[in-house]
């Protein structure tokens, strides 16, 4: 963290860029936020560690519309975004200096909790420096220790690989952490009955509170306005009242992200109600690898996305049906 | 809020008679905006547009729903009823209670309901209706023609007549088509050759057409009035403009095993030809896989024999781009390939020949220099059997489903012609049935059966099976006599399907024309617009659209003719208003609707907004008003719904959706 | 004790106006009967169907929503009916994984000459509803009579 810190002091100080965005630390060991630093003193607030999970690509959609130049620290997965970003003329190649910062999985609070660990005071074994082994964590119950691959996020146990798309500079090492299978769950609800698979969505989203922090975090869901907010679509609706909203506001959020998602699990990890809402998107995107070939969003910042490109022999809807 | 007028047609008992119009008007009065509804008999007569007209004035409507015939056949009309009344054309929607209801419904009390359902549909739509302005396009004075047979010459001469510049585009080195390597034609026997060269003449002398002959279509963009064609001159390595024709350069050429396309491949032409004598223009090419030159590096005999110095092997293939307002479509037909239809022996014998290379046998300036000769010896034939429909009406999915027309009269006509010149040689017609309507057709084919004797028989051959002694042997059936039949042929001639040329599948792509499963083009309307594609500014002329005759053909070829100029004779087109829009405050300039575009209608333009105070340079999707077709393909795509489809916007149809599952 | 109504289903069709719609007139003049149960939306082209207006169909209470669209190929704005291809394979997939009986929707490609296809997929389509029954897994319960 401190070779980062001295590179961003230094970035700063050199004129290459005039604001840094990172994060500081938060209220409690475990909620590290997304933060701007535009001097070296207020870099002294400056951390990255295992539960700075946030993706900051989102963010340089208001930097690219900041005058000078913005340090912006990207994990390797958080690049993908930044590509599709890039793409769609979201954000300006230009105005980033993209530091891409290593990473070796992140850390879910939640996890940690449901092993019964509580009044949490301080974590160690988070840092990024430190082999990522084991998490010793100080309570008002005493020590208590966790290991980090149980502690993980999702996402990070099916890792899309430890390179970086894009980049200035890299520093720190990374490591691929995926040690699951990326579908699984997926196909796992796949091979239920329509009862189960209804039941299970039915469960899942009646817990959605429309609170639509999956929706502000989402580097994918970058509309100026949303149409679930637009009185032009006809679809301005906010009220819980009745349990097909939800489903709507998720299926189309996940379709208007399809093709374009690059799976960073974002969504999931910010949901309130805990809702796996990467459920969603790697349907979308198994379905797309299965019948168009597989396809990454964001692995790089020009090849058409699967829903704006077409080939003759594409298989028919039935196929949905058919492979049944 | 809307004031909108229902009017409810009878269409005197076709829709009355199974739709209650009265609870129609009833339930419309119901439905929210609606202040006028009445039914009429027929409302697309002068009477019931008055009816739309009155309401107009007395009640001062806003918006105008028809319940009447499918919108394809009188939107237009009622949107004219609309603009004489003083309401904007676009504030008018049809529910379509004939053809989606009361044709297909026997059920009185259930075809009401659903024309009620139909009626406020439409109602929810004129709601959300805006009035929209056609915009306007120039129009180029000029026609493409692409295909160079009798169709397109007809065409381009009748264009050119009008006063209008034309250009012919052939992919082969000469114009004349098919009908050039025809030998006489039906039902008059009059030589083919005779009448199309004079035509060819006239077409390549004529100061308004310009013919680009060894070319091909290559890229086209635009719209009707407007489009923007690349055109391939593909290198023909000989100086059009010095060469001068002399020939010597064919005589001399060394390598004379190419088959001749001409001549179906029955024989062989020289590696630097004109496809036949009477070409136009008469100024070789070098086939450069035949070629020595291209081949080896080494020959050069052409360039050293042509005193014209016309030679030249360096030139390569180059792009043309140029305007047009119209473009006709005459690429015509080949025969169908017969690998399907082994049981023939077409590929075992060289005596199983299709029509149209018996064509070129019979031709004087053919293989056989015009005389009835078999191919594998070269002996006088004695005995001689066509099968009919080899490929046509065919049930399973080896040929074509469909009749090609001209078959029973060429045959009649090969038949006639044989028995004429060789009265010494029996023919027989196998058929399934014999088709000759047309004029002096049935005649024709009497004449050829009671002067001539030539023998039909109503059956089919099963299989053609060559014999040691070089004979064929036919087994067929004849099905009034109930008997099989066996006989022994010295040739075989097949009267193979004729199929669009493949070349077309291609063009209509370029041109977003629309295409049946045969691959002929498909009309705007099969009766009421025979000659017209669907997509505007583009017709149809001859064979590509469906099998026909000369006499059809050239008469089609008039037909697309006037169609084109009535188009290039004015000066300005209305454009279609129902075109995409983005709403610049929720626009992304994500680039993705311009991805799916396909007529490029979508650029970028970095512009300054004001989005609720804050003012900022956005980059935004313009659309091109005159480009876009309206397909709406970019709204889908869009996230952020800022692209809406303007006259059926997302609101719009949502409301349709709302009214139909209340 | 309540007399159990007959089950008349609600079903949307969204058609092409260039080829689907025409095959529905074609039907209609060629008086090729089907359940009246079928309403028809006109489109420009299939590629303009959103997702979100079937959605928002099964919300509103339709028991199935059918798209037809012109033959891969011969749309009439060229490449349409491929991008709408793809849309509504992904959504009907998707809707499939979220327990919806994927036989509630449908795309079939219909042609201006095909009146006796378009009759044909449309008596299919309503038995088939029929068997499934009604929509209950996305109705809008406010809707609901």
């Amino acid at each position: 963290m401190q070779e980062l810190v001295n590179r961003a002091k230094e970035l700063l100080a050199d004129g290459t860029v005039v604001r840094v965005l990172g994060w500081k630390a938060g209220d409690l060991p475990y909620n590290p936020e997304p933060a701007y630093f535009t001097s070296a003193e207020e870099l002294d607030n400056f951390v990255y560690n295992g539960f700075c999970g946030a993706n900051l690509s989102k963010y340089m959609i208001e930097a690219s519309k900041l005058e000078g130049k913005t340090m912006v620290c990207l994990k390797p997965c958080d690049t993908y975004s930044f590509n599709q970003l890039i793409k769609e003329h979201r954000v300006d190649r230009e105005k980033a200096y993209i530091v891409g910062v290593g990473c070796k999985g992140k850390l879910n609070i939640d996890k940690i909790k449901e092993k019964g660990i509580k009044g949490i005071q301080s974590i160690s074994g988070a840092e990024m420096s430190d082999a990522c082994d084991t998490l010793t964590i100080q309570t008002l119950y005493g020590e208590k220790t966790c290991s980090y691959a149980e502690a993980m996020l999702e996402r990070c146990h099916v890792c899309k690989g430890k390179e970086h798309m894009i980049y200035d500079e890299i520093i720190g090492e990374s490591k691929d952490t995926k040690d699951a299978e990326r579908f699984a769950e997926v196909e796992r609800i796949e091979a239920m009955s329509p009862e189960e698979k209804f039941a299970f969505f039915r469960n899942e989203l009646s817990k959605c509170i429309r609170c639509n922090a999956c929706r502000n975090v989402c580097p994918a869901c970058s509309c100026r306005k949303c149409v679930f907010d637009s009185t032009k679509f006809d679809t301005a609706q906010k009220a819980n009242v009745d349990s097909f909203e939800e489903k709507m506001f998720h299926i189309i959020r996940a379709f208007h992200v399809a093709g374009r998602c690059t799976d960073c699990g974002e969504c999931s990890r910010v949901c309130p109600q805990g809702i796996p809402l990467h459920l969603f998107n790697r349907k979308f995107i198994k379905d797309i690898n299965e019948f168009y070939g597989e396809f990454q969003a964001g692995a790089d910042s020009e090849a058409r996305g699967p829903l704006t490109n077409f080939t003759f022999e594409d298989c028919e809807p039935s196929i949905v049906t058919e492979r049944r | 809020m809307q004031r909108i007028g229902v009017f409810v047609c009878h269409c005197g008992s076709n829709i009355a008679a199974t739709v209650d119009v009265k609870k129609v008007v009833e339930m419309a009065l119901l439905e929210p905006g609606v202040v006028h509804a009445e039914d009429y008999q027929y409302m697309c007569s002068e009477a019931g547009q008055a009816k739309i007209l009155e309401a107009v004035k007395e009640k001062g409507l806003t918006g105008i729903v028809v319940c009447s015939c499918s919108p394809r056949m009188h939107e237009a009309t009622f949107r004219k009823a609309a603009e004489r009344a003083g309401v904007n054309p676009y504030m008018v929607e049809i529910a379509n209670i004939r053809e989606h209801c009361s044709w297909i419904h026997k059920d009185m009390e259930e075809a009401t309901k659903k024309a009620v359902i139909l009626a406020r549909a439409a109602i929810a739509k004129v709601n959300l209706n805006a009035p929209l302005q056609p915009g306007e396009s120039r129009v180029t004075k000029r026609a493409l023609v692409i295909g160079g047979g009798i169709a397109g010459i007809q065409t381009a001469i009748d264009i050119a007549d009008a006063g209008y510049e034309v250009d012919i585009v052939e992919k082969t080195p000469s114009i004349g088509g098919r009908m050039s390597q025809l030998d006489k034609t039906f039902p008059t026997l009059d030589c083919s050759a005779c009448i199309l060269t004079p035509k060819m003449v006239e077409a390549s002398a004529h100061e308004k057409i310009n013919i680009y002959t060894y070319s091909e279509v290559e890229k086209v963009t635009g719209f009707v009035g407007d489009f923007t064609v690349d055109i391939r001159k593909k290198a023909r390595s000989v100086d059009m403009n010095k060469c001068t024709g002399c020939g010597v350069c064919q005589e001399k050429c060394p390598s004379k095993k190419a088959p001749s396309e001409f001549n179906r491949g029955l024989n062989t032409r020289s590696a630097i030809y004109t496809p036949f004598a009477q070409a136009i223009p008469n100024v070789p090419v070098i086939d450069r896989d035949a070629c020595l030159k291209f081949k080896t590096g080494k020959c050069g005999l052409c360039e050293k024999v042509c005193q014209a110095g016309a030679i030249d092997y360096a030139q390569q293939d180059e792009i043309i781009t140029e305007k047009y307002g119209a473009i006709v479509v005459a690429t015509g037909f080949d025969t169908i390939k017969l690998d399907k239809y082994d049981e023939y022996a077409y590929s075992q014998s060289k005596d199983v020949i299709t029509s149209l290379e018996l064509e070129r046998i019979m031709n004087a300036a053919g293989p056989t220099k015009g005389h009835l000769e078999r191919l594998s010896d070269g002996k006088a034939p004695k005995e001689m059997v066509f099968i009919q429909c080899v490929g046509s009406r065919c049930a399973d999915n080896r040929g074509k489903s469909y009749c090609s027309k001209i078959c029973c009269m060429y045959t009649a006509k090969h038949a006639m012609l044989i028995r004429d010149k060789y009265p010494d040689v029996n023919v027989t017609v196998f058929y399934i049935d014999v088709r000759t309507p047309g004029k002096n057709f049935d005649e024709f084919y009497r004449r050829a059966v009671e002067e001539y004797g030539v023998n039909y028989i109503k059956g089919q051959v099963g299989k053609v099976a060559p014999l040691p002694n070089g004979k064929l042997l036919v087994q067929g059936a004849d099905l009034i006599d109930n008997k099989q039949i066996l006989k022994e042929a010295d040739m075989v001639v097949l009267a193979t399907a004729i199929e669009p040329d493949p070349s077309v599948r291609k063009i209509a792509t370029m041109l977003t024309a629309s295409i049946d499963t045969n691959n002929f083009l498909t009309e705007a309307h099969p009766k009421l617009r025979p000659v017209e594609s669907p997509t505007a500014g583009v017709f149809l002329s001859g064979v590509c659209q469906g099998p026909k005759d000369i006499p059809e053909t050239v008469a089609q070829a008039g037909a697309a003719a006037v169609k084109a100029i009535g188009l290039l004779a004015k000066d300005k087109l209305m454009t279609n208003p129902c075109t995409a829009k983005a709403d610049e405050l929720m626009c992304n300039g994500c680039s993705t609707c311009a991805n799916v575009c396909p007529y490029g209608a979508i650029t970028y333009e970095v512009k300054q907004v004001n989005d609720h105070g804050i003012r900022e340079d956005r980059r935004i999707a313009v659309v091109n008003n005159a480009l876009c077709q309206g397909c709406g393909a970019c709204t889908v795509v869009c996230p952020s719904g800022a692209m809406d489809l303007q006259g059926f916007s997302n609101r719009q149809i949502l409301a349709e959706v709302d009214a139909i599952c209340r | 004790m309540s007399i159990e109504k007959e089950f008349r289903p609600k079903i949307v069709a969204f058609c092409c106006n260039w080829c689907s719609y025409a095959g529905a007139d074609l039907a209609g003049s060629s008086r090729l009967a089907y359940p009246a149960d079928v309403k028809i939306i006109r489109v420009p082209c299939s590629c303009r169907v959103n997702p979100m207006f079937i959605l928002r169909a099964f919300q509103k209470g339709a028991d199935g929503v059918i798209m037809c669209g012109c033959h891969p190929g011969d749309c009439h704005y060229s490449t349409g009916n491929y991008y709408a291809r793809r849309r509504m394979t992904l959504l009907f997939s998707m809707l499939d994984y979220i327990g919806v009986e994927n036989g509630r929707t449908r795309v079939e490609w219909v042609s201006a000459a095909e009146g006796v296809k378009f009759s044909t997929t449309m008596n299919e389509f309503v038995e088939k509803i029929h068997s499934l029954g009604e929509n209950v897994r996305l109705e809008d319960l406010r809707c609901k009579n």
